[in-house]
């Protein structure tokens, strides 16, 4: 049963990948509602512009994006020089970075999905809650975001698996540091350029499998006890 | 209260200006389009006039020249709106409380007991909406928007999506709630049988403009309003009192100031104020009155006026104490050459006098005592 246990190489990849796609979903997904809500609630010039830019991450090479993340956020960099400076916080080659790298890639489906979802929601029952005495916040949170969970759900789902298997811009901008950076794409990119490296990469491509599949299903569960929820 | 409010729509301009008393169930009538739901929207604060000024019990809710605007949760409004509009993701329970918890205890005058009470949904309480009926859902609705203790209910066509059963089973409450919680209701409808029904006073909507304000009686009675009489089941209004329950023949004699009307008995106490409807085809004229005949109601009366109608019938308006209104065949007028001032008779019979004696909807609820299975509980069966 040798061939069960994972190897120290493995573990590592594994649990850095689940703390880069996790955090960079629970980062983002705030912001996520937030740009969501501006996008599909209020006109204001230069609408079109903001959209095209979050969607920038879907059209171009994520080489690019990681490029430019560097220039932005590596430690000379505009903002991370500042953020070097002021928060003590290094991005550049650390997970953290990583994380920032996943996000930015997800974030364009995380939007999309929550939006459609937003959009759904009748706008009718928030009129509704209007006249029962809720002020437009609370509104919000009770009514609005509660009806969008399905799209929440599928939003968060798509960007984790979006992040579990962002390469290109991770390796530009954080590049490929084992236990710190080297999640299991990279590892088992790292595995697929040494020789005698076959096995290991087939068995990060099992865990590979298996992490996509029970995202799938977690999501799928989630989202069946909403939907019975609504049913009564 | 009083409304004065301008908005333009597109192509379509509202210019609306009427007070009436917040007192009882006031309705705006109008066909579809007139806006009517428009200025109850305004009135809720979900839809901002251009100009002009929203004054409910005294306290200004918009006014263009003070630059007041209330936002809809700060003016104390209930809305019950045509489709429920429950909250899918929350039990009844919730839903009902969803604005009592926002409400200071002090400022509720009905508590969640009484509510669920009633309006009869004890065994609901805990579902969700999407296992209600329609008739369930409107009055979960209507217990939820009760529940924030408003100072004024606002109603768009409650029963418009709803089939005639789950119209008579609506109905009673929204009669109730005026009643027992002297709570003045602001209700929309083109249904003018629902209104006669339910209502005190009216308000004519007409694209966009308030052609007419006042009680159901004074506008029934009034020629100039085609909207109220271009309809099959138009008829006039009396206001009446319990004069008297006869058990021998089984009859309740009410005293209007034409008379008495004798309709079948029920149960209410003697002075009782009783709003009864006659719909124009249920009354025929007789220059003799009649004898060895069924018809249980002769009143002797003049003709004020002769409006013709539409193919081969006109319509005779009455004075008998009260206006009343006879729908005949021109055929039938000319046999009898009535002409406007003669002293006639006019017959009606005591089934087809509908009223909204309290009492009438619980008798009904307990099943059919009295023969009128018509769309609406008021209605009777004349055939």
């Amino acid at each position: 049963m040798e061939f069960l246990e994972l190897t120290p190489l493995e573990i590592e990849a594994l649990k850095l990948s689940l703390k880069v796609a996790g955090w960079a979903v629970a980062g983002s997904l705030p912001i996520g509602i937030l740009v969501a809500w501006v996008l599909a609630r209020v006109q204001f010039p230069g609408k079109s512009l903001v959209d095209g830019l979050i969607h920038l991450p879907l059209v171009l090479p994520p080489v690019v994006i990681g490029y430019l993340l560097l220039v932005l956020f590596g430690r000379r960099g505009l903002v991370g020089s500042w953020l070097y400076d002021t928060l003590g916080i290094t991005l550049a080659f650390t997970w953290k970075g990583a994380a920032l790298a996943a996000a930015i890639m997800a974030f364009p489906l995380l939007v999309r999905a929550v939006r459609l979802s937003l959009e759904a929601v009748d706008r009718e029952l928030e009129s509704a809650a209007r006249t029962l005495g809720a002020g437009p916040v609370r509104v919000f949170f009770t009514i609005t975001l509660p009806l969008m969970v399905p799209g929440i759900i599928a939003g968060m789902l798509l960007a984790f698996a979006r992040s579990l298997g962002e390469f290109g811009a991770t390796i530009t901008f954080v590049s490929n540091l084992r236990s710190e950076t080297q999640t299991l794409p990279l590892a088992l990119y790292t595995l697929t350029q040494i020789p005698g490296g076959e096995q290991g990469a087939m068995r990060l491509c099992v865990i590979a499998v298996g992490l996509g599949m029970f995202a799938l299903v977690a999501s799928e569960l989630l989202a069946r006890r909403f939907a019975a929820r609504m049913e009564g | 209260m009083d409304i004065r409010v301008k908005r333009r729509q597109g192509d379509f301009s509202i210019d609306a200006a009427f007070r009436t008393q917040e007192v009882g169930v006031t309705a705006l009538f109008g066909r579809s389009g007139a806006g009517k739901t428009s200025i109850i929207n305004m009135v809720a604060g979900l839809v901002r006039p251009d100009s002009g000024h929203i004054i409910v019990n005294g306290r200004p809710l918009f006014d263009s020249n003070t630059a007041v605007d209330v936002p809809p949760e700060k003016r104390r409004i209930g809305y019950i709106f045509q489709e429920g509009r429950l909250f899918p993701h929350l039990s009844v329970r919730s839903n009902l409380t969803y604005g009592l918890r926002l409400i200071a205890e002090a400022e509720r005058y009905v508590n969640l007991d009484q509510v669920v009470h009633l309006l009869g949904i004890e065994h609901l309480i805990d579902r969700r909406p999407a296992r209600l009926s329609g008739g369930e859902k409107q009055r979960v609705a209507i217990g939820r928007a009760l529940l924030t203790s408003p100072s004024l209910l606002l109603m768009d066509e409650p029963l418009a999506s709803l089939d005639a059963a789950r119209k008579a089973e609506v109905l009673p409450f929204i009669g109730r709630l005026s009643r027992e919680f002297a709570i003045p209701i602001l209700y929309v409808s083109h249904a003018l049988e629902e209104i006669l029904n339910l209502a005190d006073a009216m308000v004519v909507l007409e694209g966009g403009r308030a052609v007419a304000v006042g009680s159901i009686e004074a506008l029934m009675s009034r020629p100039d309003l085609p909207l109220l009489t271009d309809c099959s089941d138009c008829g006039a209004v009396l206001s009446t009192r319990v004069a008297l329950h006869d058990r021998r023949s089984g009859l309740t004699h009410l005293s209007f100031s034409g008379g008495i009307l004798k309709v079948p008995g029920f149960d209410a106490a003697l002075g009782t104020k009783v709003r009864v409807r006659i719909e124009a085809r249920n009354v025929a004229i007789a220059l003799v009155p009649p004898q060895q005949i069924s018809v249980q109601n002769i009143l002797r009366g003049s003709i004020t006026e002769i409006v013709p109608g539409t193919g081969s019938l006109i319509d005779v308006r009455l004075d008998i104490g009260g206006s009343l209104l006879a729908r005949i065949t021109a055929h039938a007028r000319e046999d009898l050459g009535l002409m406007p001032g003669q002293e006639v008779f006019a017959l009606i019979k005591s089934v087809a006098v509908m009223h909204d004696a309290p009492g009438w909807h619980e008798q009904r609820s307990n099943c059919c005592r009295l023969p009128a299975p018509g769309p609406l509980p008021f209605k009777a069966n004349t055939d």
